[in-house]
């Protein structure tokens, strides 16, 4: 009862950990390409140190959801965290909920974060608010089919059961989870609002998306979202590991030493990712809001042809 | 048990004769209100006593002579019993408060109680003339609330609608029953079940009920008049009848397919799934660019359906399948999210009835900063946003998961139809829900949130304690069944039981209360625990946060990225929140156009944006239908202007038809 416990809040308190490391880590990749030295790898964490120090400044007619709303987001990306398999399957509250449900509960968290943008009444929150409920209505039913995708060939949503069955059972190569991977792929961009779809640098009012709901918010509350979104970026990037690459993955009921290998492969693959993600983030341009469609709706007909393809035939 | 309930419907009967009778005096408003919320609360316990309990029959003196009254309480019926009664007894809860705000309550107080005597008739009708004269009754009854409001601009022409569409489906459920009655003219339902129909009776049977229920719950492309007509009414009013009518409608469908049919082949199913699929998303998508906020609610309304719809079509698929477990999950998940439906869109409807009544408008673009002035109704409305939109822990959420997973159950069906209209319905499903969020996103910002935009949303004020203790039931109810999920799938094993013959697992017993559909280690969904994780780290980050860093708050002048301006005139409005999404989906499907009318330099005239967007179902079925019928009737009229003679020859030639076809009949 209390070493799975502990283990469980092993996994919480590492994601917790890393996720800002990881966002160091693509910001010092793209800067490197830049040939900027860039900030250090532990910058985001003083950030996140300095805000938190910092007086909130809140606008006057902001509403009690506009308080609520950064721990909200918080909260629902850092259980969702919690629900994907890092290091380890089978973890003690892994049943809670399935791929579904932790896809779910990031749209709370971006549900929560678009009436917030709402709340003060400016333009920008408006504007980054509507964007982002049309590039959601988009990624979001991606996002199931590549679950339904995964699921009916695991024959299970549930993410530890993926990752076993991917781990264990011959999957091999198969034209679906090609699809799913490329869709997945668009979709971790498209969520974490990177470059094509987003510029997480950027502070051009109108080129932008997620900075422009987070306008108004400062100190405190800015730090949960700036924490939420490094956390987000950690879980897409967990979820591909551990549905694709689930090597050095401890399975269920695995010995601490399985543990160890797991928590040393963990953060090897989260390296990888952030690589990745930082050169293709430099080697490619941003688009304009209106073509984005066509990108996410790619990954959703990816999506659809990879749940076809499997009813059709299950050895697709 | 059953004898309860045509009690509560002659209590109904009696309350809408008093509502007549003391229409104009004050007390009347509590006498009918107060005595339909304790019927509704009667109900409710019955209905859940006889979901469980055995069926039961009665026998009235009543109706045409020969044949008698045949009443029959079953799980099916008791489950959608319970669903009224709880829709009612909110609605009239609501209206205790809301009713004091009505113009001409003598054009509502007699019809609300007969509207509801009329849906618990149908729920326990058990043979043909029965049935059909209470669904005509619900539609009489609601027609005249949806036309009680006849000044309003509009109003007239959506109850003309929704008369002919009533007419409609009566029309068509008498049809489906006269193809069940078959060659012996059976009357009661027994006795249609007891029949064997051959393959065309079912599909012409199936065909009737689906146009018939679908019409009468808004089944696209029969959705046409919702939209207009449910707005229409009183606010409680459009709760009854976007919450329950519509389950009504989906019982008659219910009872017809899976009880008196015993299942239909799978080419019907593929029907339902993909009609529900379809209607789900352009309902959600017209919701999404709608302005009056009831009309909004309505479009839902569609999209909800739709989906309940795709539940129906999955366990209709699995039966003809030989699949009963799946039929089971399927039929289960569908009835939930009826449920479910019934509970945040009767809050939804209760919140858009205090805005209207505290501002005076419907239209959102009108409306801004209500969450200020209206807290608890605010509160309760964001409840019901989160669940309408799928997103857990809410209940939207866990039985919207429920179908998901029918849908994943089993891939392997033999039919090509079925093998591409399940996987289109997951992607369309996924595609609504996502869209249902930016919707809610959408009404509860414009609103609820921002800036008010004109004076009277200024000076809205919060409602009264009757209409927020209503709002606030609900909003409790929302959130405890999508805690307690498991509750509601073993509350419904019964009913899958006697219309699939199977049920889901027992979830009660569960550790930690999960819900588990099929087996663990396929699927399974912890709504307590989730909420409880995502209350405990919220609550965790706000006392570390403020304790590590810094508890102080300061209020200023907004930021606006350096250049607040004072008028509420530069926010988003719904219009231009709305417009991305119209861009991307709404020009294909809605040919939605704008046109920029700029003049020229020196032209005084102000520039002008037009929009315009089109149905395309009005389009495509209504409008030739409309121009159809007004061909012929234009070009028939001339025989409303001949002689005597001519139409006694008419009459003799019918007869001459007629006999020639016996003769050759035989």
């Amino acid at each position: 009862m209390i070493a799975p416990l502990l283990v469980q809040f092993a996994q919480m308190l590492l994601v917790l950990a890393l996720a800002p490391l990881l966002t160091g880590l693509v910001r010092k990749v793209k800067a490197r390409l830049q040939r900027r030295v860039g900030p250090p790898l532990v910058q985001p964490y003083r950030d996140l140190r300095r805000l938190m120090g910092k007086d909130a400044v809140m606008a006057e007619n902001a509403s009690w959801l506009f308080r609520v709303a950064p721990y909200t987001i918080f909260a629902c990306t850092w259980v969702a965290a919690a629900l994907v398999p890092t290091f380890a399957t089978g973890l003690m509250f892994s049943w809670t909920g399935d791929l579904i449900v932790v896809a779910a509960l990031l749209g709370t968290a971006r549900f929560a974060l678009s009436l917030a943008a709402l709340d003060i009444g400016t333009a920008f929150g408006g504007i980054g608010a509507s964007r982002e409920a049309m590039i959601a209505s988009l990624a979001e039913p991606a996002t199931i089919l590549i679950v339904f995708c995964v699921a009916l060939i695991a024959g299970s949503t549930q993410l530890s059961n993926i990752a076993d069955h991917m781990l264990n059972a011959h999957v091999g190569l198969r034209v679906s989870l090609a699809l799913a991977l490329v869709a997945l792929i668009v979709v971790t961009l498209t969520e974490n609002a990177r470059i094509p779809v987003d510029n997480p640098a950027t502070h051009l009012e109108l080129t932008m998306v997620h900075e422009a709901m987070v306008l108004e918010y400062s100190g405190r509350h800015l730090a949960m979202i700036e924490l939420s979104v490094s956390l987000k970026l950690l879980v897409y990037i967990s979820i591909v590991a551990c549905i694709f690459f689930p090597v050095g993955l401890a399975g269920a009921g695995a010995g601490p030493l399985a543990m160890a290998v797991g928590a040393a492969v963990y953060p090897i693959k989260l390296a990888i990712g952030g690589v990745l993600l930082g050169i293709f983030e430099m080697s490619i341009a941003k688009m304009r809001v209106f073509r984005l469609p066509n990108f996410v709706g790619a990954a959703l007909m990816l999506g659809l042809l990879g749940v076809l393809l499997l009813f059709v035939s299950r050895g697709m | 048990m059953i004898a309860i309930v045509p009690g509560c419907i002659a209590i109904l009967v009696a309350l809408g004769v008093a509502g007549a009778i003391l229409a104009r005096a004050p007390v009347g408003r509590w006498i009918v209100y107060g005595g339909c919320l304790l019927v509704g609360s009667t109900s409710l316990v019955a209905g859940l006593i006889a979901i469980g309990g055995p069926t039961e029959h009665l026998v009235l003196p009543l109706g045409v002579p020969w044949i008698g009254m045949h009443l029959r309480l079953d799980s099916l019926s008791g489950f959608f019993l319970a669903l009224l009664g709880l829709g009612a007894a909110g609605a009239s809860l609501f209206a205790i408060g809301y009713g004091r705000h009505d113009q001409e309550p003598q054009r509502i107080l007699p019809f609300y109680p007969l509207f509801l005597a009329g849906m618990h008739l149908v729920l326990l009708a058990d043979d043909t003339f029965t049935f059909l004269f209470a669904w005509e009754f619900m539609s009489a009854t609601s027609w005249a609330l949806v036309v009680a409001q006849h000044k309003d601009e509009g109003n007239a022409h959506a109850a003309f609608v929704y008369l002919v569409m009533a007419v409609f489906s009566g029309l068509a459920m008498l049809l489906a029953f006269g193809m069940l009655a078959g060659a012996a003219g059976a009357y009661t339902f027994d006795a249609m079940r007891a029949a064997h129909p051959t393959a065309g009776v079912v599909a012409a049977a199936f065909a009737f009920a689906l146009i018939g229920a679908g019409s009468k719950a808004g089944l696209v492309p029969l959705h046409v008049w919702l939209p207009l007509a449910h707005p229409a009414a009183p606010s409680p009013v459009s709760a009854l009848m976007s919450g329950v009518m519509t389950k009504i409608a989906i019982y008659g469908f219910v009872r017809v397919v899976f009880d008196l049919l015993g299942g239909v082949p799978w080419w019907a199913a593929t029907i339902v799934a993909i009609l529900g699929g379809i209607g789900a998303v352009l309902g959600v998508l017209h919701a999404t660019m709608e302005r009056d906020l009831k009309r909004l609610l309505a479009y839902s309304t569609v999209e909800n359906i739709g989906i309940v719809f795709v539940g129906l079509g999955l366990a209709m698929a699995f039966q003809a399948n030989g699949f009963p477990t799946g039929a089971a999950l399927a039929l289960t998940a569908a009835l939930f999210h009826a449920l479910n439906h019934t509970l945040f869109k009767s809050l939804l409807f209760f919140g858009a009835g205090a805005v209207l009544h505290a501002t005076g408008t419907r239209d959102i673009e009108n409306l801004g900063g209500l969450i200020k002035r209206m807290p608890v109704t605010a509160a309760t409305v964001l409840v019901g946003c989160f669940a309408i939109s799928a997103l857990p822990p809410m209940n939207g959420f866990a039985s919207e998961w429920l179908i998901f997973q029918a849908i994943l159950l089993r891939p392997e069906l033999p039919q090509w139809g079925l093998k591409l209209a399940i996987p289109a319905d997951g992607a369309l499903l996924a595609l609504a829900a996502a869209l249902a969020a930016a919707c809610f996103v959408r009404a509860f910002g414009i609103a609820f949130l921002g800036r008010p935009r004109t004076p009277a949303a200024e000076q809205a004020h919060e409602t009264d304690i009757w209409s927020r203790a209503a709002m606030g039931i609900f909003a409790g109810l929302c959130l405890l069944t999508g805690l307690f999920p498991g509750a509601i799938i073993d509350l419904l094993a019964p009913v899958a039981q006697a219309m699939t013959g199977a049920r889901m697992p027992v979830q009660t017993g569960d550790p930690w209360l999960t819900t588990v559909p099929v087996a663990s280690s396929r699927s399974s969904y912890n709504g307590l625990l989730l909420f409880l994780f995502v209350a405990a780290s919220g609550g965790l980050a706000a006392m570390v946060v403020r304790r590590v860093g810094s508890a102080v708050l300061r209020r200023v002048p907004p930021w606006d990225c350096g250049f607040p301006d004072p008028s509420p005139m530069t926010q988003y409005t719904a219009a231009s929140m709305g417009q991305p999404i119209e861009r991307v989906y709404g020009t294909a499907i809605f040919r939605a156009r704008s046109t920029v009318d700029m003049p020229a330099p020196g032209d005084m005239r102000p520039a002008r944006l037009t929009r315009t967007r089109s149905d395309p179902v009005w389009d495509a079925v209504y409008a030739p239908l409309g121009r159809c019928v007004t061909f012929v009737s234009s070009h028939l009229n001339v025989l409303q202007f001949l002689t005597i003679r001519r139409y006694l020859g008419f009459v003799f030639g019918a007869l001459i038809v007629l006999l020639a076809a016996l003769a050759l009949w035989q």
